[in-house]
């Protein structure tokens, strides 16, 4: 394949990439991010685990030591397909805290401890350089196996380096720094890293093709041929599985997964959200798993075709270009490219991030001599350019290590160094996520001695200083330094937790931490100082303005002070923190005082956020207790309406089954008498008694009609006012005139004073008559006196209308009945029984509530007694009258 | 001594009453006449009818309770009287009970016929 091809497809790809990665960031920046947000994406922006190492070195790898380059897919994979919720509990903390880094979440853990987060960060920069180194000297390499095939090309190759050096910083300064805060997401970077993810893909998936199908004769050709090498004596050693070796190495990828910078940077701080986790918990196993199934293969081939000082690292590479296939050649060409230049782009980010935060931003912030005032300083400047200083150095670090290293150590060895630095890590972080009682002298103890030993057995061995510590025969050096090293810093992490207490600030970050919901209680206070002003701003959010301002100043009064910012004694704080709780809960309140009393590095902000987070939980709990009370009402209601409705279907029953018996009943005299009347045998005599019998018993029925028409109108309120001024002493006299006409055979004496009846009423005339009517005619009907008399009386007030009393001599009325005589049906024992119904005196209550007035019974007059009550106003608009437009 | 009745009736409607006696008294029955619920069990058990026809809706003493007691009566004799009830209420649930402890049960209004047919079955 002609050099310039591969330089021109290798620059194509570039331009493509950096398209790619601003197309990207201007749809975010759009907030078009639905298709970027993918979990898709996110998966394959994992797999810049997969660097040029595991490309080129895996077959390198498996063609030196057999199977066990699986160890270092199997170990994420077992981390990811195992427990993809504890990543989930990751990924929630880190971005509950707003990390930023591997480094910040183990600082953030620990107390806030800047040093901490500088000790991890020197690790991953120690670690990263000779990985970055890596990277580029695979891209050299892989340039040369097409310019070594024509000498003219030689002199092009080697300023390769630097030329990729160049640009990958370029495109991380470019698409890296954009946005100043370090937890937001870089949406063309990642986007730009998952399609060089398919590129890789694809890339060795065809070169698999390509080996089991073309070169060898298919999988089963394939197995023999991977039998036959197993078997080779000259791989014997190298290819035996070592029970140590392999659990070493599944334990320091596992850790790398999670603590490798870059790692953390695309699987926590580039996470939307904790869900996109549910799928990458298989499909980027599943992509290890595709990127890995070929690799056997490829050494197998690689070994049998290639000549025998052939590099093994670049079978991948030297198999389709001695068979001739150059198109091939050229995709696994920019599948290597691509995963060097993400892990490139990627470490830079991270450790960029790392620098700047840890390393240069505190020593600038401490060499400036001036007190720092946080709140209005714009360090958005200073952040950006020592972040984008940080990454030019890393990218020159690492290859300034390539040059100088002269580019010849194997690229497997490189990686397995960084991988078991990192690891260093992973003790501290896990205890920090799951253990209450891990504290910063357990982290300073065990990553601190962690990463002396790995510096002093591992990696500067690795650089030509000093040399590993003489092992024992049979002992594996790589095995022996893992183990050793995380086993010292794990005693350590753990020993100096449990013998140090931690302080109240790193308490409550354990606390938040590992989500336990008891605060610590009863740690001492800072006391003295004169932070109540971010206290009292604290206070004012969770009660509103004027009840704390009213609080400090009582307390700044009760300890002798005027205004309203009291000292920060130990009682205020109890009072302030009691009064609190009562808003907020105990919790809240306990943790917020503490920190806001206790000299953190936490801000007046994140108070205000603790404060606004319980005052939104408690209004909610209040809204909820709110509509458990409302139901409640709401049931209790309908209880009630439903009783009510009840108790009138009883009625409607009782009422029902009296007008049954009330038609029934003269009826049944009509038919039988009826009936007689057509009998020949009769006098005439009984001809006309029976037929005033049914005439008599005709007009009982069409009474009760009239009545039960009546009263049903003038309770539904349909009732029609005529109101006119009438004179009531006219008015009593034809309602005597009238009822005389019942049980006529009896005389009545009657006591009036007209002077007092001469007297004007404006209301319905017909109405009154009605009721004067039944009144003087129930008096006559059961009126039991042996000269019976009635006496009617009637008073005027002014402002209070007119009264009217009818009065008999009788033996009135039961004073247990005298309540239920306004109802309906409610004939009394009643032996007499003059046709009536028992409907007379309900309807006279129902007329004068339509006249606005009133009847009652008057006890204990002798006999029967009622007052008739006339309103001192005319009805017309009032109670349950309509008004009279509806008249025609 | 009391002329021996064939039929006591207890009804507070005086036309029904006046009907029912016409009508039977027409077919050969000796019937007497008591107008209310009170002191209407001290009426039977003077006469000891051979029929008693009792209203539901009495004033003072519903025809239920009457009834209740006169079947409850110690006097084996007395107790088993035979009893046409009458009653205004129709014929729904309320009314069923009482149609198994009387003999019989007319509703009001009722024709001149059945009554006829009802006391003759009773007394036959």
């Amino acid at each position: 394949m002609p050099f310039e091809t591969l330089v021109a497809g290798c620059l194509a790809y570039v331009a493509l990439m950096f398209a790619v990665a601003f197309w990207a960031d201007r749809a975010a920046a759009r907030g078009r991010v639905r298709w970027l947000d993918h979990p898709l994406v996110y998966t394959l922006s994992l797999s810049v685990y997969c660097s040029a190492w595991t490309f080129y070195g895996a077959v390198g790898y498996a063609s030196r030591s057999g199977l066990e380059f699986a160890t270092i897919y199997l170990g994420p994979t077992i981390v990811f397909a195992g427990s993809w919720w504890g990543l989930r509990r990751l990924v929630r903390v880190a971005r509950t805290h707003h990390v930023t880094s591997i480094a910040d979440l183990v600082s953030a853990r620990f107390g806030k401890s800047n040093p901490l987060a500088a000790l991890v960060t020197l690790i991953g920069v120690l670690a990263a350089t000779p990985y970055i180194a890596l990277q580029l000297q695979s891209v050299r390499l892989s340039f040369e196996v097409f310019a070594t095939a024509r000498p003219e090309d030689n002199g092009a190759v080697g300023g390769t380096a630097l030329w990729v050096a160049v640009g990958l910083a370029l495109f991380t300064i470019l698409f890296g720094t954009r946005n100043l805060a370090a937890d937001e997401r870089h949406h063309g970077v990642v986007t730009a890293i998952a399609l060089e993810a398919v590129v890789k893909l694809l890339a060795f998936l065809a070169l698999g093709v390509f080996v089991v199908w073309g070169l060898a004769d298919g999988p089963a050709d394939i197995i023999a041929r991977i039998a036959r090498a197993a078997q080779d004596p000259a791989n014997a050693e190298g290819w035996q599985l070592r029970p140590d070796r392999w659990t070493a190495l599944n334990i320091v990828s596992a850790a790398a997964i999670l603590t490798l910078p870059r790692m953390f940077q695309v699987m926590v701080i580039e996470a939307a959200d904790e869900d996109r986790l549910r799928m990458a918990g298989w499909a980027f196993p599943a992509y290890l798993f595709a990127m890995s199934l070929f690799v056997l293969p490829i050494a197998v081939m690689g070994h049998e075709l290639m000549p025998a000082d052939a590099n093994p690292d670049l079978y991948v590479l030297t198999l389709p270009d001695a068979a001739g296939q150059d198109m091939l050649a050229l995709l696994v060409f920019l599948g290597g490219f691509s995963a060097a230049t993400s892990m490139v782009v990627v470490s830079a980010i991270a450790l960029a991030t790392m620098i700047s935060n840890h390393w240069l931003t505190p020593v600038w912030l401490a060499l400036r001599k001036r007190p720092a005032d946080e709140e209005t300083e714009d360090l958005r400047g200073l952040v950006l350019n020592s972040r984008r200083l940080a990454i030019l150095a890393m990218v020159g670090a690492g290859w300034v290590y390539h040059e100088a290293s002269g580019g010849s150590t194997a690229l497997a060895a490189m990686g397995l160094v960084a991988f078991t630095g990192v690891a260093q890590v992973l003790p501290a972080m896990i205890g920090g996520l799951l253990w209450r009682g891990a504290n910063r002298f357990g982290a300073y103890a065990g990553v601190g001695s962690g990463f002396l030993l790995w510096l002093v057995i591992v990696y500067l061995p690795s650089l030509g200083i000093g040399s590993p510590p003489p092992l024992p025969e049979g002992v594996d050096p790589l095995a022996f330094s893992i183990f050793i090293t995380l086993a010292v810093n794990s005693l350590a992490f753990v020993t100096c937790s449990i013998f140090w207490f931690p302080d109240p600030v790193e308490r409550l970050q354990g606390l938040s931490f590992v989500s336990a919901v008891e605060p610590p209680r009863n740690s001492s206070l800072a006391r003295g100082d004169d932070r109540a002003e971010p206290l009292l701003a604290m206070a004012r959010r969770v009660w509103g303005p004027d009840p704390a301002l009213l609080f400090f100043r009582a307390e700044a009064a009760a300890q002798g002070k005027s205004g309203y910012l009291p000292d920060l004694t130990p009682r205020f704080l109890t009072r302030l923190e009691r009064r609190l709780a009562g808003s907020i809960g105990s919790a809240t309140a306990h943790a917020m005082v503490e920190r806001a009393a206790g000299r953190t590095s936490l801000t007046v902000a994140d108070l205000m956020q603790v404060a606004d987070e319980a005052q939104r939980a408690k209004e909610e709990t209040q809204r909820l207790e709110n509509a458990s009370i409302e139901l409640a009402r709401t049931a209790r209601q309908l209880r009630e309406a439903n009783e009510k409705l009840t108790a009138l279907s009883v009625q409607k029953d009782a009422f029902l089954d009296q007008i049954s018996h009330e038609l029934r009943t003269p009826m049944t005299s009509i038919r039988a008498f009826s009936e007689f009347l057509s009998e020949p045998d009769l006098t005439d005599e009984e001809r006309r008694k029976f037929a005033g019998i049914i005439h008599e018993e005709a007009g009982r029925l069409t009474r009760l009609l009239d009545n039960l028409l009546d009263i049903s109108v003038l309770e539904s309120g349909q009732a029609q006012l005529s109101v006119s001024a009438s004179n009531l002493h006219d008015l009593i006299g034809r309602a005597l005139t009238a009822a005389s006409a019942t049980r006529p055979e009896r005389v009545f004496g009657i006591d009036r004073d007209p002077i007092s009846e001469h007297v004007p009423v404006i209301t319905d005339a017909d109405r009154l008559l009605q009721v004067l009517i039944n009144v003087i005619a129930n008096s006559r009907k059961y009126c039991d006196a042996e000269r019976p008399w009635l006496r009617i009386r009637v008073t005027r007030r002014d402002g209070a209308g007119t009264q009217i009393d009818i009065v008999d001599n009788g033996s009135g009325i039961d004073a247990g009945q005298q309540a239920l005589i306004f109802e309906k049906f409610s004939r009394l024992n009643d032996p007499a029984r003059a046709g009536g119904a028992g409907l007379g005196l309900a309807i006279c209550r129902e007329i004068m509530l339509s006249l606005g007035g009133e009847i009652s019974y008057l006890p204990g007059q002798g006999g029967a007694a009622f007052r008739i009550s006339l309103p001192a106003r005319p009805p017309v608009g009032r109670g349950r009258v309509a008004p009279p437009e509806g008249q025609a | 001594m009391p002329q021996e009745l064939d039929i006591l009736m207890i009804e507070d409607e005086t036309n029904i009453a006046e009907a029912v006696r016409f009508i039977l008294t027409r077919e050969g029955w000796r019937i007497g006449l008591h107008p209310e619920g009170k002191g209407a069990m001290q009426r039977i058990r003077a006469a000891r009818p051979r029929l008693v026809i009792l209203d539901l809706m009495l004033p003072g003493r519903s025809g239920a309770e009457i009834l209740a007691e006169l079947r409850a009566d110690t006097d084996a004799g007395l107790a088993a009287t035979p009893v046409l009830m009458l009653t205004a209420r129709g014929q729904g649930p309320a009314v069923q009970p009482l149609a198994e402890k009387a003999d019989a049960l007319l509703a009001k209004p009722f024709s001149n016929d059945d009554l006829r047919r009802v006391v003759r079955e009773l007394l036959a």
